[in-house]
């Protein structure tokens, strides 16, 4: 099976911060969700990947191509969904049209025009005038007309609406259809990963702490729930992060060690909880 | 073929899917030879992993319910198929087992059992 990308310890280090040794592969084909709290490195990640700030650390690749050595190729290949858009906000979706033709050598106007037609966007509008779910839906418009293979998306779903949302997850589930297309998509919005994603990648605070399959990343964790009483010295010792309220706590833990305590309520956890109480346990809240 | 997926009954999805398609095939449902979704057609329409579909289509092939035709897809096997056969027999002396647990409790002593046994075959066969 060969990857869409192949990131290996790549690391970045701002005054103040510091991405370490993130490590994860996406094979061809397949959709991975990318979570973790603000703050973590997301963006950074992402930046690094397409080449976009320079790293310090660790080697990227895109379809198996070394990301710097590359660009172009890689560029002509990928589509890139950004919470804030790249286009000029005086251009009309037409003026779009003409300058993506002199980016990519394989831009389509016709599968442009198509696909504006389809998501209802009228081409004589200027950027500017397009509302956040409409500029997502120019966005994928762009990537789809130049035949991407790769799209990223980076938190493409704040500030939609639960339709805009559900339209958008059709669309990623039909991209990879043909098993040639692969998404990586960053959020915190997790409930839309809960289920369409196949994989997942979580940092937190510049660290990897997971990559992997998504059903058995969230097998991996139990939300556990107890009295005050049953937090005892020996159970706060195997939660990874938890909370104490006036009646008892909640938190999570390893499923392996959830089963050393039947005295505690043990469920199957949402992707939030995990990236919840995993930020309160690293940081020591 | 329906499936129908709860978010709240804490089953697997993996495992609602399987055990839907499963007793589909053996209520004859689905038959012999038809074609299901492929991995990613069925992954599109419940919107989940495609992973996720290939566990059931690939434990439903090890439990001899269907069979996966390099390029072409997978298919229901029919009823004639070893593996079924073999399935069917396991789920039927779990059946008794727990029949004859059942019969042991009400002090039933085994002709008994097997008179009702006759009696309700009789009357299968009648309808």
């Amino acid at each position: 099976m060969s990857d869409a990308i192949n990131v290996k310890n790549i690391s970045k280090i701002y005054p103040g911060f510091t991405l370490k040794d993130i490590t994860f592969d996406l094979p061809k084909g397949y959709i991975m969700g990318f979570i973790g709290p603000n703050g973590a490195g997301k963006t950074t990640t992402i930046k690094l990947i397409l080449n976009m700030i320079q790293r310090d650390g660790g080697t990227v690749e895109v379809f198996g191509l070394e990301n710097i050595a590359h660009d172009a190729e890689i560029k002509e290949q990928t589509g890139v969904v950004f919470d804030n858009h790249y286009f000029v906000d005086e251009w009309t979706l037409n003026d779009i049209n003409r300058v993506m033709a002199l980016f990519f050598s394989n831009w389509q106007s016709s599968i442009y025009q198509k696909k504006l037609e389809q998501y209802q966007l009228n081409p004589v509008k200027k950027v500017k005038e397009l509302s956040k779910g409409m500029r997502l839906k120019l966005m994928l418009a762009v990537a789809f007309s130049h035949d991407a293979k790769l799209l990223i998306l980076d938190e493409p779903t704040s500030g939609l609406d639960p339709v805009a949302r559900d339209e958008l997850l059709d669309t990623l589930a039909e991209f990879i259809q043909d098993g040639e297309h692969s998404v990586l998509f960053s959020t915190h919005i997790t409930s839309d990963l809960e289920k369409v994603a196949d994989y997942i990648t979580f940092i937190n605070d510049g660290r990897l702490i997971y990559t992997g399959i998504k059903d058995e990343f969230i097998d991996s964790f139990r939300l556990v729930k107890g009295g005050k009483e049953d937090l005892t010295p020996d159970v706060k010792a195997h939660l990874i992060g938890y909370r104490e309220y006036g009646s008892g706590f909640e938190g999570i833990m390893y499923t392996e060690y959830a089963n050393y305590f039947p005295n505690l309520l043990s469920e199957k956890s949402s992707i939030d909880n995990i990236i919840v109480f995993t930020y309160k346990g690293t940081n020591g809240l | 073929m329906k499936i129908t997926l709860s978010n709240l009954s804490g089953i697997p999805i993996y495992e609602q899917i399987k055990d839907q398609i499963k007793s589909q095939i053996l209520s004859g449902e689905l038959k012999e030879g038809d074609k299901l979704p492929s991995l990613r057609e069925l992954a599109r329409d419940l919107r989940i992993s495609v992973l996720t579909t290939t566990r059931v289509y690939t434990e439903l092939e090890k439990e001899g319910f269907i069979t996966n035709i390099q390029g072409r897809g997978c298919y229901v096997l029919g009823e004639g198929s070893e593996l079924l056969k073999e399935h069917m027999l396991r789920e039927m002396e779990r059946n008794l087992s727990d029949a004859l647990k059942a019969a042991k409790i009400a002090g039933l002593d085994i002709s008994e059992v097997h008179q009702a046994l006759d009696l309700m075959n009789e009357e299968k066969q009648n309808e």
